[in-house]
């Protein structure tokens, strides 16, 4: 039998419309919009000024912090300005202008196609090269992977968890990645598992996609140290602490990080880009991005430079179309709708996806019928019913107890509820407040 | 059978009656004894246990009051000056006067001036909206419109405007209580100086972006010019954070900073209407009704 993750989960219509089309090279934008802050932490420091030349590849805003993120320019050009743009889901954001002249790379990135193997640097020289080239988590929660690679004092990694089970509906670009950029992906992995000097590492993927578990389980040969885990196809497996269970079946205690049940969990998208950083000294400035939808003319896998407008990438892919209810950065259930299409692509967004009308409505919201569906598909164990009403009567410090914050938001509650309760709405207003009091408790 | 309801009634009665000498005995060793004053405080308050005084009710109130020996940092909203005299003839103190005040929402982004760029179907509540989402217009300062202010309101001074999308304050129910003020995730309620005939004149937008983003946004937003400060002979107008802001207690409600807003973000209301000069007319600006 497939491996799975013990708690909840769903499996929701997966609606892979793009697995097959290979990656397709983006054309480069007029304009680029790049926010400052793509990342979880600090917001990085911008280091240019209007007027200024820069080259892709160059660093133009720098990490303010030990968990920020470097910042490179995606295009050669001249800063337009430095100001509030919108981000990748519409909120105005401080952010860099880049008009686009030409495509000039900084002199030391590699752009031959050439597969490179060996590396010569030790741990912590990776880990300043993953530092040094802004990468983050590109699975969409852009926790910068150096600050992962670095485990607190007292605690030892023993294994790196790939996770490439993209359970996301609609989403296939790490699917893609994993059948186009085989090779490139362990190799990432291997320098991840020098980077934190563990010998092992499994990479989980999803039975829905047989063709990427046989090619990786056959390329892996090759490499020491690294085991394929396919795994049974449900949501939200991609969750570290799921794909932890999932794989090893340890059990991340409530509250805790991965590393204390000794994994680190990454995507397969920052292995592929951890690979170019080290390999090629080629920062993270471009990435996969899937652009779908069922009314969509070409569903499509594109690769696009970090700052391209949302707008160009669908008008790529056959324009908006005219049933258009939604458009989502991100998959169906983590995704957030987006409010124009003139938000930029970011290094977390892994998708963007357009909704039809009929499909893009959440239902009217009816009263609890108490079924608890969604206590049986919450994959971290809680109360979804419960936490929504303690946050609608502002009870945080019950909402504390009943551990509001160990909610992943995966949305599986929602997607399940008969009576189209808006739970997550409400769980992720009550871990706002509750996060905000544990803070201020600890200062 | 008689002698059973005899027994009955003496065995009760006995119960009865000592239960009542160790109760008397109890209540006496144990008495706490409450300053007489804290009822008549209490008496003299409005009881409507809003909390607009900072106190968890009228009760909690007159408590502090009778406990702390000085009003000047005590003030019953709701009651208002009379109220509050009346208190402190009741512990022979005195106390403050303070100029009644009214709540103002200082957003006037209707659905006219503030065109919807997207459609929202998640929980309509303003904190949750305030908390995952940038709203429905371009403009993310402004009123959520989902009426959080509205359920908070003890007094039933504030009203929903289907037509506007926006809450309607009633001067006349409104007590300055503050709920509002507390409530709006936005921040956008103000309690402004109470004057008579409802005047009132004030920057109703809350907006920070810069003029060019905000005016996009709003047709009615406030773009931070610094003319209605340049205009202003009191000192009652302080810029910053690219807006405007009319201090009520400096404002001499001369109205002079009104016809030089470019796009009619300060609000009059309850004067006369002016004497209209015929190049003003001339001028394209959005027609507020407040």
């Amino acid at each position: 039998m497939l491996k799975t993750f013990k708690k909840g989960g769903i499996h929701p219509p997966e609606n892979k419309l793009s697995a097959g089309n290979p990656i397709q090279e983006m054309e480069l934008p007029k304009v680029v919009y790049i926010p400052v802050s793509q990342h979880i932490g600090a917001p990085s420091t911008p280091l240019v000024k209007k007027g200024d030349k820069v080259k892709a590849g160059q660093l133009i805003s720098k990490s303010s912090g030990f968990v920020s993120a470097n910042i490179h320019s995606s295009v050669s050009g001249t800063v337009a300005k430095v100001d509030t743009i919108p981000d990748s889901f519409g909120y105005p954001k401080q952010g860099i202008v880049i008009n686009v002249e030409g495509d000039e790379w900084e002199e030391t990135i590699d752009r031959s196609p050439d597969l490179v193997r060996e590396c010569s640097l030790t741990g912590p020289e990776i880990v300043q090269k993953i530092q040094d080239a802004g990468i983050v988590g590109m699975g969409g929660a852009t926790f910068p992977t150096h600050v992962k690679l670095v485990p607190p004092r007292g605690m030892k990694a023993e294994m790196l968890l790939i996770n490439g089970s993209e359970c996301e509906p609609y989403l296939t670009s790490d699917h893609r990645l994993m059948l186009e950029k085989t090779e490139e992906v362990l190799v990432g992995t291997t320098l991840l598992m020098r980077a934190m000097g563990v010998e092992k590492a499994l990479i989980g993927i999803e039975n829905n996609k047989p063709d990427a578990i046989s090619l990786m389980k056959e390329k892996a040969r090759g490499y020491k140290g690294i085991e394929v885990v396919p795994l049974k196809g449900k949501y939200p497996q991609g969750g570290e602490k799921q794909l932890i269970n999932a794989a090893t079946g340890r059990e991340v205690p409530s509250g805790a990080l991965p590393i204390s049940v000794g994994c680190v969990v990454s995507n397969v998208g920052s292995a592929f880009a951890v690979y170019e950083a080290v390999q090629k000294n080629k920062p993270l400035f471009e990435r996969v991005v899937t652009v779908t939808g069922k009314s969509l003319e070409k569903p499509c896998n594109l690769k696009a430079r970090i700052g391209t407008q949302v707008a160009e990438l669908v008008a790529f892919a056959g324009g908006l179309p005219e049933d258009t209810g939604k458009v989502i950065s991100g998959g169906p259930m983590m995704g957030k709708a987006v409010a124009s299409l003139e938000v930029p692509v970011t290094k977390g967004t892994s998708g963007v996806l357009i909704m039809p009308e009929k499909e893009a409505g959440r239902g009217e919201h009816l009263v609890c019928i108490r079924c608890s569906r969604c206590v049986s598909v919450c994959p971290m164990g809680l109360e979804p019913y419960l936490l929504m009403t303690l946050a609608e009567k502002k009870i945080f410090d019950r909402l504390e107890t009943e551990r509001v914050m160990d909610c992943i938001e995966c949305g599986s509650c929602s997607y399940t509820c008969p009576s189209n309760r808006p739970l997550l709405d409400y769980i992720r207003f009550g871990k706002a407040n509750v996060g905000a009091i544990i803070r201020a408790r600890k200062n | 059978m008689n002698m059973t309801i005899l027994y009955t009634v003496i065995t009760l009665g006995a119960i009865g009656s000592s239960a009542a000498v160790i109760l008397y005995f109890v209540a006496q060793k144990f008495k706490v004894y409450e300053d007489p004053r804290i009822d008549e405080v209490e008496q003299a308050l409005p009881g409507a246990n809003c909390g607009g005084c900072g106190f968890a009710g009228c009760r909690a109130f007159a408590d502090a009051c009778v406990k702390e020996g000085d009003l000047s940092e005590l003030y019953c909203p709701v009651g208002g000056n009379d109220c509050m005299s009346g208190v402190a003839k009741i512990l022979g103190l005195d106390a403050v006067k303070k100029d009644p005040r009214v709540a103002v929402l200082r957003c006037n982004g209707t659905c006219e001036f503030r065109p919807k760029v997207n459609k929202y179907d998640g929980a309509t509540t303003c904190h949750i909206i305030h908390a995952t989402y940038s709203g429905d217009t371009g403009c993310q300062y402004g009123c959520l419109g989902c009426g959080d202010c509205c359920k908070v309101c003890d007094f039933d001074a504030l009203h929903m405007d289907p037509v506007t999308g926006l809450p309607v304050v009633d001067e006349d129910k409104c007590t300055a209580c503050g709920a509002c003020v507390r409530e709006c995730p936005k921040d956008l309620f103000e309690l402004r100086k109470k004057l008579p005939k409802h005047r009132k004149i004030y920057v109703a937008c809350r907006n920070e972006d810069k003029g060019p983003v905000n005016k996009k946004a709003c047709a009615v937003a406030c773009i931070g010019c610094s003319k209605c400060f340049k205009v202003c002979e009191y000192d009652a107008i302080t810029m910053g954070n690219n807006l405007a802001f009319i201090d009520s207690d400096k404002c001499k409600f001369c109205r002079k900073c009104v016809p030089v807003c470019p796009t009619n973000a300060i609000i009059e209301t309850g004067f006369p209407p002016r004497r209209v000069k015929e190049e003003e007319s001339t001028q394209e600006k959005p027609v507020v009704n407040a």
